[in-house]
């Protein structure tokens, strides 16, 4: 899907969410303990949603939401999240898009 | 077979019958079945020994004219017999019944045990007045019980796995043979996991309660398990501090930067929990007013699947924490670690029935 293939091409980290869903909020949480804006599409409150959920449903995503892309690649959804963060791997990922504090 | 004297006989034979089965079945006062159980399991010689002992009487009974010449002798002779019989079978049926009673105690001795090995391990017995695991329909949840049950399981496997690896480790055995008890151990937990998710399904407010747990274990739970950073803590102190197996530099670098990755994360899903309580309160109480609720249930119900979602965040981070120490240290240093956590855990349990106890 066009609108979906564009928005993970954004620079910075992606985060397909919707407004009723706590499991992205609590994505959403830890980008910002890392020090990360992620850019926030809620899904939910897109009329093209339903498409959007399908297309990425068939980026490989088993929930559409959340989908979290780093750089335009998919880095996939909570599971896949936590298991790069404690492996250690999350960080060196975000650090370009890391505030300044 | 009518005749007055047969009749007696007959009489006095049934009523020495039931005066044996009285002197010893008195506990047994509306259920027949010693006598039924006697019955069956009265074995063939013997039901042939009655037949050979009954003959006398058959042969007795059809001569008339010798029963009005001999009638002292045959009375007497016939009532022998059938007292005999009568005093064989009594002894028969007793046998079947002391034996039907040990076999009770020694299922009632079992039960018992099992009994008191699930309240130490803090499960909830549902008994007859208790709502809670009967529900509003009086069904059980089988696959909450089945959920107990299997737990138990794990838990008596788990001491026989920290037995085998404490051996193990003092028996200095090869890396290799080690490295497949940890393996063992790791698999054991990950097991326990699986064990969760389903029960989960069936019923996610009793998996979260962590009313499963001893009560100790359940003070620190944090989402239905152990708190992966607070593991990583304990497992700390107990692996630098005694020196045996101590960390180099690198390992405790990595281990910290875990304990605050894992911290972040769960901070992240403690507050995504946070947020869910708050939508579910909110679905529960719309429109209280009303007096029905069948439409807040069904958003109530959809936040559940929400719920069973964040509970496998949870033992996902707990997987991830053990997968990730795993690799971390070396396979001695895991071996005590692993140690290390079931003594901790045997412990709280400890803990638990010692509280539980207080005078």
């Amino acid at each position: 899907m066009d609108k979906v293939m564009r928005l993970t091409t954004e620079r910075g980290v992606v985060l397909f969410s919707k407004s009723s869903c706590c499991l992205c909020y609590a994505v959403k949480i830890l980008f910002q303990e890392l020090g990360v804006t992620p850019t926030i599409h809620e899904i939910d409150q897109d009329p093209e949603g339903r498409e959007m959920e399908r297309a990425l449903m068939r980026l490989g995503c088993k929930a559409p939401v959340p989908a979290v892309f780093i750089g335009g690649k998919l880095v996939g959804s909570t599971n896949e999240v936590m298991s790069l963060h404690l492996g250690g791997g999350l960080i060196p990922l975000l650090r370009p898009y890391q505030a300044l504090c | 077979m009518s005749s007055p004297s047969t009749e007696l006989t007959r009489r006095m034979a049934i009523y020495e019958q039931f005066h044996h089965i009285s002197r010893w079945a008195d506990t047994f006062n509306g259920d027949n079945s010693p006598n039924i159980g006697s019955s069956t399991i009265v074995p063939a010689d013997v039901r042939l020994k009655n037949k050979a002992e009954c003959i006398p009487c058959e042969q007795v009974e059809p001569s008339i004219s010798d029963q009005e010449t001999n009638k002292p002798t045959d009375k007497i002779q016939r009532r022998l017999a059938q007292n005999r019989e009568a005093a064989r079978k009594s002894r028969m049926r007793k046998k079947a019944y002391v034996q039907q009673l040990e076999s009770s105690r020694l299922k009632l001795a079992q039960l018992e045990q099992e009994l008191e090995r699930a309240r130490q391990q803090g499960i909830h017995i549902a008994s007859a007045s208790d709502a809670g695991y009967f529900g509003l329909s009086g069904t059980v949840n089988s696959g909450i019980t089945s959920f107990e049950m299997e737990y138990g399981h794990w838990v008596e496997e788990q001491n026989r796995l920290i037995c085998e690896l404490r051996t193990a480790v003092q028996a200095h055995i090869t890396d290799i043979e080690l490295h497949i008890l940890v393996e063992s151990g790791l698999n054991h937990y990950y097991n326990l996991f699986r064990m969760k998710a389903d029960a989960a399904k069936a019923d996610v407010f009793y998996l979260i309660s962590g009313i499963w747990r001893t009560s100790a274990e359940r003070f620190f739970h944090w989402i239905g398990g152990f708190r992966p950073s607070a593991l990583l803590s304990v497992m700390l102190n107990l692996v630098v501090v005694p020196q045996i197996e101590p960390l180099i530099d690198q390992q405790h670098l990595e281990v910290c930067n875990l304990r605050q990755s894992s911290q972040q994360a769960e901070d992240a899903l403690s507050q995504g929990v946070e947020k869910l309580q708050q939508s579910l309160a909110e679905s529960v109480a719309s429109d209280l007013c009303s007096g029905n609720y069948g439409a807040q249930m069904v958003a109530a119900i959809d936040k559940l699947e929400a719920l069973e979602n964040f509970v496998s965040q949870a033992d996902h981070l707990r997987q991830q924490t053990l997968q990730q120490m795993a690799r971390i240290l070396t396979t001695r240093q895991a071996a005590r670690g692993l140690l290390a956590m079931g003594e901790y855990f045997h412990r709280l349990r400890a803990l638990s029935s010692l509280s539980a106890a207080r005078p």
